[in-house]
């Protein structure tokens, strides 16, 4: 079963860009990467652009309508996705637990849906 | 003797005591809580058109189990769910022509531990863990478990339908947690079931005397995990602990169903089963050494119903358990009570400055039990126009009539050794 990990944070929390904690952040990100994919769950994961840069598109009356930001606005924004395979929810949540934004941030995790 | 129940009850009794078990049996043969329950449905409908005329079967559980498999067979078939659960349905034609109706029972058991974790499972809601431990393996019906939480039937029905969908869809598993899980995952589990017992407990002073009976669906619930988790010390803690609150039952509430305090209860009305089979349970679990907050809980209790009166109880004791229990998981409640404890030893200084350091820590629906604990500090040490203000404050806080009553006659009290 394939789970997708959203990773939510206030892109003000955490360790910022340019700041010594930096480095070792990115760093236990690429450690996490690699551990998923050692055991055989990593499906794919990306991080984000940040929320600055997000665009916002809904058909209004057959016209695109384009507002810059994201649909809503909250104080946790979404800044990257894991999609992991794993056998149950249990194991999904013990991965997410394990990505390093959750110690400052949020991780939701959803089910993909499987068309039969 | 006790009037005998009509043939219908007696056999809506069979069926929930079998009911948890056979679910999770059947939830086995077929992969899927909301087929497992529906088919098991279909068997209990059976056995009520059928049991009351015919007579009971030899085994009520294994004709219970062969029926809904039956049921199970005819549901795929109709619903042309063959594809999906082709595997399914073969086993299940092999079992009904095989003449194996009960399971090996240990199986079973594993099985049935397995649910109760998945019922309990922290992705769920605490509401929703509550009403699906109790229909899954306390076996009530939804429309029971409504009343209990006086919320309407086709409310609670969405709830347990859109849990159920949660587990199968989210894969939620039906597992034992793993070892490193396993505490954190049993605390969920133990506290689901105190909030059933906490919800009867709180009702039964209450006029909701028709609400189905929690507190004993709660000390039933907590067998079944005992039974199952022999190892576990917390789970006999808070068996203890149940049995031993719920033993002060007949005398916790006046005819009118008005509190009364533990100082004032009648002490002969007191279960003295339940409270030898809960001090009993309790000892059995302190030996193994493995205390918890269930166990300290228990500890408390077990010195308050042993006590002959208000006066010669232990308070020294309950109030270094308190503070153990503080230590253990913190709490401003466990400090008032610990502050009342050391009150009844007469060090009121003492007392009022502890409750008085976790003041802030109260909103406003906690305040009450801040105030009343006080002013009982207070009237003890013969401050009576102190307390008398601060009941006053409780009272203006009183959300029910039975509780507006109970504090006017404390108030009624103080007027009393006053005049």
């Amino acid at each position: 079963m394939q789970y997708l990990c959203l990773i939510y944070s206030a892109e003000s929390s955490g360790p910022q860009h340019g700041t010594p904690e930096f480095g070792p952040y990115m760093q236990s990100y690429m450690e996490f990467t690699a551990k998923v994919q050692e055991d055989g769950v990593f499906v794919a994961g990306e991080g984000l652009q940040p929320v600055m840069t997000a665009s916002t598109v809904t058909m209004e009356n057959g016209q695109p309508e384009i507002t810059d930001g994201p649909f809503a606005e909250t104080k946790e924004q979404l800044g990257g996705f894991y999609l992991l395979d794993c056998p149950d929810l249990d194991t999904a949540l013990k991965y997410a637990a394990q990505i390093p934004t959750a110690t400052h941030g949020r991780i939701e995790v959803r089910p993909v849906m499987v068309y039969d | 003797m006790l009037p005998l129940s009509s043939p219908a009850q007696s056999v809506e009794r069979i069926i929930r005591e079998e009911w948890g078990r056979i679910l999770s049996s059947l939830i086995r043969n077929l992969g899927e809580l909301q087929l497992a329950e529906d088919c098991l449905q279909d068997a209990a409908e059976a056995a009520l058109r059928t049991w009351p005329d015919k007579g009971l079967p030899r085994s009520p559980a294994a004709w219970l189990i062969a029926t809904a498999r039956r049921k199970a067979i005819d549901r795929i078939r109709r619903a042309n769910r063959f594809e999906e659960k082709a595997k399914e349905l073969a086993y299940l034609i092999a079992l009904d022509q095989s003449e194996i109706d009960l399971e090996d029972p240990a199986a079973i058991d594993d099985k049935q531990l397995e649910l109760i974790f998945t019922c309990c499972h922290p992705a769920l809601e605490e509401k929703t863990r509550v009403a699906l431990t109790l229909r899954t393996i306390g076996g009530l019906t939804t429309e029971e478990i409504a009343r209990a939480f006086l919320d309407k039937p086709s409310t609670m029905a969405q709830r347990l339908s859109r849990a159920k969908k949660k587990i199968r869809l989210a894969g939620i598993p039906y597992q034992v947690p793993s070892e490193e899980d396993l505490p954190e995952r049993l605390r969920g589990v133990l506290a689901t079931i105190y909030l059933i017992f906490n919800e009867g407990y709180a009702a039964s002073s209450g006029p909701e005397l028709t609400r189905v009976d929690l507190i004993n669906e709660a000390i039933r619930l907590a067998r079944i995990v005992a039974r199952l988790m022999p190892d576990e010390t917390e789970v006999e803690g808070l068996l203890a602990l149940m049995l031993l609150h719920d033993a002060r039952r007949a005398a916790r509430t006046d005819r009118e169903g008005v509190m009364i305090s533990l100082e004032d209860q009648d002490r002969t009305l007191w279960s003295s089963a339940k409270i030898d089979e809960g001090t009993q349970r309790l000892k059995t679990a302190l030996k193994k050494g493995r205390v918890g907050p269930y166990q300290i809980q228990a500890a408390i209790s077990a010195l308050h119903v042993e006590a002959v009166s208000w006066a010669e109880t232990d308070w020294p004791q309950i109030a270094a358990l308190y503070d153990l229990l503080h230590r253990i998981q913190p709490s401003p409640v466990v400090r008032i009570n610990q502050a009342v404890a050391i009150s009844n030893m007469g060090e009121t200084e003492r007392a009022l400055a502890m409750i008085e350091a976790v003041q802030d820590a109260f909103d406003k629906t906690g305040y009450k039990a801040f105030y009343l604990a006080r002013a009982d500090i207070l009237q003890r040490s013969g401050e009576t126009e102190s307390a008398r203000t601060l009941i006053e404050e409780a009272l203006a806080l009183a959300e029910n009539r039975m509780e507006r009553v109970f504090l006017e006659r404390k108030l009624n009290a103080i007027a009393d050794t006053k005049a």
